[in-house]
């Protein structure tokens, strides 16, 4: 139950739609997977070991700043991993590729994962430097709107039976809600928050010590590519649930067709 | 060597709460993550082997 027409969109004498059917990901995907796992782990137990044994104590925070090896992390995902949902739904809408919207719904659950983090390690940070859990300020309740941009994007598709529909629906979602990254991102220059600016410039020298940011660093990157591993592995199981039919799958699962 | 000793770590100078809340959770919803992920593609899996015609 192949896809009779594919679109054909050549860069450099390869057919890129040719990774864009499910049959020619899946395998891929599987090889991948494991790589990603192992430089997640990797970068992640480096990032710990920076985090708290090479990183000094902060002046004005003292320990409570180790937080941060968390929440920037997971806050620069939710927010990345959204714009990836939005990049893939555009993709979908407009070469009605059904591999882009198996991406988007598989990013959606790690998003929110991620959002929910940054909101938690916010709030157990907020405690202790600001005397309190939670404000409403622009940076905290944009990102709560994200997590319900998230919430919302799967009550959506898990509601609608008709995948193909679910997909649309999903997708128009996905792009509207897009507007609120800008926001939260640019919300501590445009609104007076509670919350700090932005950590980390690239237009100007590093505020915090080299060791601290590395250890940051190394945390964003186990973070990236522990969301792939997972996104890779929710696609392949979706492409599963919905082409169960398809032969190229009864044989990968042992079913007699 | 940030860490006297193994106590002083735990401690994290009196921010044990907040710090060990943040990591503690992080790990948690990562674990829970592969364990629904893991259970999601058994899922599909063996359903495909029982529904085929």
């Amino acid at each position: 139950m192949s896809q009779s027409q594919q679109p054909a969109l050549w860069f450099g004498g390869i057919n890129l739609f040719k990774y864009a059917a499910p049959q020619t990901f899946y395998p891929l995907a599987g090889q991948l997977i494991p790589w990603f796992g192992w430089a997640a782990t990797t970068l992640g137990v480096a990032g710990l070991y920076v985090g708290f044994f090479i990183a000094p104590t902060d002046h004005q925070q003292g320990e409570s700043y180790r937080i941060i090896f968390i929440h920037v992390p997971a806050a620069w995902m939710s927010m990345f991993i959204y714009l990836v949902m939005a990049f893939w739904s555009a993709v979908g809408l407009t070469f009605n590729t059904r591999l882009s919207h198996i991406m988007t719904s598989a990013l959606a659950p790690t998003g929110a994962l991620f959002t929910f983090l940054a909101l938690w390690t916010g709030a157990l940070w907020g405690k202790p430097t600001w005397g309190t859990w939670w404000a409403w300020d622009a940076r905290m309740t944009s990102e709560l709107i994200l997590l319900f941009l998230y919430f919302g994007f799967i009550g959506l598709q898990s509601g609608i039976d008709d995948p193909r529909r679910a997909d649309r629906a999903g997708a128009v979602l996905a792009l509207v809600g897009v507007i609120n990254i800008p926001i939260i991102y640019f919300s501590v220059k445009w609104w007076n928050t509670l919350h700090q600016g932005a950590s980390v410039s690239l237009t100007k020298a590093p505020t915090m010590a080299t060791t601290m940011l590395t250890g940051m660093l190394l945390m964003a990157l186990a973070a990236w590519f522990y969301a792939i591993a997972v996104s890779l592995h929710r696609a392949r199981t979706i492409i599963l649930e919905r082409e169960q039919s398809a032969e190229w799958i009864q044989q990968h699962t042992g079913g007699t067709s | 060597m940030n860490w006297g000793d193994s106590d002083g770590f735990w401690n994290m100078g009196g921010y044990a709460l907040y710090v060990w809340g943040s990591y503690s959770l992080t790990l948690i919803l990562i674990i829970v993550e592969i364990l629904f992920l893991r259970a999601r593609r058994r899922s599909v899996m063996r359903q495909s082997r029982t529904t085929s015609s």
